[in-house]
């Protein structure tokens, strides 16, 4: 039975199994390559993106389970909050390697679409199942306070 | 049943194939093979200059980075230089890999092409300034022709060459003309006085699309026709399979095949759930005959006994042994570092297809050469026959300059023996990258000191034991002097503190774990030990540890640099809130001297509780301030994850640690405030990917031995502090 996913506002008829991570289906079905692989059990972020809103880890949630939801990845995201922070990111040239920055991004987004102004210790909890091994964490945690200012203005 | 009668073992293999392909490189003239060598020839209006540059009439100037992008900044590097060298416009500046060619884009210090030891843009500031120099001189020249004006009268504003006339040109509209200007005479850099980026700002160059998804990774590249791979791997290091069942496998919607490599058992699929749901569902019988099946306990209990004596001498000065006899108070410590693993999140991945008369692969190639040199042996090619298209890289600390190629190499011996004939992309699991090997080996120290009556240190004695990475690779010919593997006690031989009696000593011990460098390689040991035991000496001296520091490394004045402006930043020596405390370590690595003053408390659970971190750095002239800066903060949170959690142990030869719930790395929270701050320096660029990684173990550990009392010795603290 083909599983049908609606991911940045397409809607895409696949063949797979239904314990497919969503993960994979984005990556290798789809094609959007923004969403990373970096441990497949929900440990490290990489795999972040908006179930009906919520940042989800694609990588252990299986397709049969947001069938009909809305997904949104790092090729998709947009608003207020998301432009501010990718222009946060870039004025403080946050990423190094770059491979965590999708995910880091999608739960930076996130976090300031719930609270607009939060403090070092709300973006440490809202932060801390993103993992970069680059360590780039100062600029993240500068990149968030900037990108709530972004918004205010 | 499918019954395997012949296995190579994959190491001996590998290492082989390696060692073969070093031996081959000064032999052979590399052919050049990708886009950079053909596009002057077939196109009259590009103007390429060297192969570093070229500029095309759409005036984008175009630079081809010899070293891979995995973080550290080389791309920005690269065009950081260039840029100001041409008077570049920001906008107009594009940065690519350059093909795997060793006769263009060789590393000066290696000779072949490749990254490592944070030698990046040490290796290419001369190369890079008289390239964009010589650049330079040709569009002036060009302008001077064109405009019937002296060359003198011209200069470049923004990428527009001007005239007091009002001429006026880009780059762009200049190409063709400076395609075949030939110079009158040398080209000569800049001097420091007319930089207009170098020590300045310059932005990142690939910042953009790796903040909307467009970054293109090798685990990311799509070829027509492409199947995806994953290797069902031995339990223990050194077994090989010795028969297995696919029937489930096949079974499992997607699999196209399985067949057995040396190493493991392949399946491939259509993506790479599919290949892993394949992979799990295999039944293969190893042959661990070979196998290593001893635990890391002990390893490490052996290693401790060793320690007890004197190893071959990697430095002897005075007489370390009757001045311990002759202090007035000795001490002694023993310290033990766990193996590590890289964990970069990019898992360990490449991509291969056939190409012509030969193969391509697109991966994040740390050591081009070397891998297709590998590459080639394998698949019985001519090195030339093997292109390589570097892509970035989701990190690295190392573990992507493997001397055995073993991402390329298992590549190739899948593509071998594949019925499929199209693209095939390997991925590994996390769960294969942890348990994979390839680690930072596990080191014992053994320390002795003394101190006369008048609070002299007069005596250093360090035993180091360990495994070498180095012995039996292609680099065992440069890395191996006098029999000792530098990179085992680099860090503690070279030690510039002045103490009349002072030796260095390592027994290399054979291991069946493969290991490989780790982010700042034998400075993530010797660092630790010997920054840790000068603090519990100055203790016994009842001296105070920044003034012992300065006495002992009076005539190292940019060891002194760092320090006293680490120590003037951070104000150490004023009072520190109740429950904190402040250690500092200061350690010169790839020619850079770093010091760092940590502040700590003690965490809810019982752990350092990192507040703040003061960093100063000399890495001679900076080029790009701001990578200077990340690269230091980068280096002290992977340090800290190191230092404080990090630990791969191994059970009767198996790895306990499969992923990150177990591998534990530092996360945000963990992460202190970092102030870096640069001397400034006339000195030539050197290291800064590494050099920020070996201080922050022991200004961490000092601290913490100033808190609670525990000096910790035995790594990582999550061990440490219990056993203390």
């Amino acid at each position: 039975m083909p599983v049908s996913l609606t991911v940045n506002g397409k809607t895409h008829s696949l063949d797979l199994d239904d314990d497919t991570p969503l993960l994979w289906a984005i990556r290798d079905e789809i094609g959007l390559t923004g969403t990373k692989f970096g441990c497949g059990i929900a440990q490290c972020g990489a795999c972040t993106v908006f179930i009906d809103g919520s940042a989800t880890r694609s990588c252990v949630t299986p397709i049969a389970a947001v069938e009909g939801a809305e997904i949104v990845t790092i090729e998709g995201v947009s608003g207020k909050p998301a432009e501010a922070v990718q222009a946060a990111w870039n004025a403080l040239d946050v990423p190094q390697c770059g491979y965590c920055q999708s995910g880091q991004i999608m739960s930076a987004v996130a976090l300031l679409s719930e609270n607009g102004k939060p403090t070092d210790d709300d973006i440490d909890q809202a932060m801390n199942g993103n993992l970069c091994r680059c360590a780039t964490y100062v600029r993240i945690r500068a990149a968030i306070h900037d990108a709530a200012k972004r918004m205010e203005g | 049943m499918t019954l395997l009668e012949t296995n190579t073992s994959r190491r001996s293999f590998l290492r082989g194939a390696g060692a073969a392909g070093l031996g081959l490189v000064i032999g052979f003239r590399f052919e050049p093979h990708g886009v950079a060598g053909r596009a002057a020839a077939q196109n009259a209006d590009v103007f390429e200059p060297n192969a570093f540059i070229r500029i095309t009439p759409d005036n984008i100037v175009t630079i081809f980075c010899k070293h891979i992008e995995f973080g550290q900044g080389p791309f920005t590097g690269f065009a950081t230089i260039i840029a100001d060298e041409l008077d570049a416009s920001r906008d107009q500046i594009q940065v690519e890999h350059a093909p795997a060619d060793a006769s263009k884009y060789a590393n000066l210090f290696f000779k072949i092409q490749g990254t490592g030891g944070s030698t990046a843009m040490a290796n290419s500031w001369d190369q890079l300034r008289q390239a964009g120099a010589e650049a330079r001189a040709r569009l002036v020249q060009a302008a001077a022709e064109e405009w019937g004006v002296p060359s003198t009268e011209i200069t470049i504003d923004g990428g527009v060459l001007k005239h007091a006339s009002g001429k006026q040109a880009s780059f762009g509209a200049l190409c063709q003309k400076a395609a075949i200007t030939e110079l009158k005479s040398a080209a000569t850099p800049k001097t420091p006085d007319q930089w207009t980026y170098i020590g300045k700002t310059f932005p990142k160059v690939d910042t953009k699309p790796k903040t909307n998804g467009e970054a293109v990774f090798t685990i990311d590249v799509k070829l027509p026709d492409m199947l995806t791979c994953v290797i069902a791997r031995p339990p223990r290091f050194g077994a090989t399979p010795k028969s297995f069942d696919a029937t489930a496998a096949l079974e499992v919607n997607g699999v196209a095949e399985v067949f057995a490599v040396p190493h493991g058992i392949a399946v491939l699929a259509k993506g790479y759930w599919q290949a892993r749901k394949g992979a799990d569902a295999l039944q293969v019988e190893w042959d661990e005959s070979a196998a290593e099946t001893r635990g890391s306990a002990g390893i490490m209990a052996h290693y401790k006994e060793l320690a007890a004596k004197t190893g071959q001498i990697a430095r002897n000065d005075g007489d370390a042994e009757s001045a311990l006899e002759n202090g007035a108070t000795v001490i002694e410590a023993t310290y033990s570092f766990p193996y590590l693993a890289h964990a970069p999140l990019e898992p360990n991945d490449c991509v291969i297809h056939r190409d012509g008369d030969g193969v391509e692969l697109l991966l994040g190639s740390q050591l081009q050469t070397i891998d297709q040199m590998t590459v080639a042996a394998v698949l019985g090619l001519k090195p030339e026959q093997v292109a390589i298209k570097t892509m970035l890289a989701g990190g690295s600390f190392g573990r992507r300059a493997t001397p055995a190629s073993d991402m390329a190499a298992e590549a190739a011996l899948v593509l071998k023996a594949a019925k499929h004939q199209g693209p095939i992309k390997v991925i590994w699991s996390r769960e294969d990258d942890i348990k994979g090997g390839f680690y930072r080996p596990l080191f014992v120290h053994k320390l002795r000191g003394a101190v006369d009556g008048e609070g002299n240190i007069v005596s250093w004695d360090q035993v180091i034991v360990g495994q070498s990475f180095v012995f039996g690779s292609p680099f065992e010919q440069t890395l191996v002097k006098h029999g000792i593997d530098e990179l085992m006690v680099e860090g503690a031989s070279n030690m510039e503190y002045t103490i009349p009696n002072l030796r260095v000593s390592v027994h290399r011990e054979e291991v069946g774990v493969p290991t490989l460098w780790w982010r700042s390689v034998g400075h993530t040991h010797t660092a630790y030990a010997v920054e840790t035991f000068l603090d519990e000496l100055a203790a016994a001296a009842g001296a105070d540890e920044l003034e012992l520091r300065r006495k002992l490394l009076a005539n190292s004045p940019r060891h002194l640099g760092v320090l006293n402006l680490v120590v003037e930043k951070a104000g150490w020596g004023s009072p520190v809130a109740d429950g904190r405390a402040r250690g500092i370590a200061v350690h010169k690595s790839f020619n850079t001297f770093v010091a760092q003053i940590a502040e700590i408390s003690k965490g809810e659970d019982g752990l350092p509780k990192l507040e703040k971190v003061w960093c100063a750095v000399d890495c001679g002239q900076p080029i790009n301030p701001d990578v200077i800066v990340a690269q230091i903060q980068g280096g002290v949170g992977y340090g800290l994850s190191g230092v404080l959690y990090g630990a791969i142990d191994l059970e009767d030869g198996r790895v306990v640690q499969s992923n990150f719930d177990e591998y534990r790395a530092l996360r945000i929270d963990e992460m202190p405030e970092i102030e870096v701050h640069i001397v400034p320096s006339t000195e030539k660029p050197t290291g800064i990917g590494e050099p920020g990684v070996p201080p922050i173990g022991p200004a961490v550990a000092n601290a913490w031995a100033k808190l609670t009392g525990q000096r910790v010795k035995e790594l990582p603290f999550t061990r440490g502090v219990g056993n203390a």
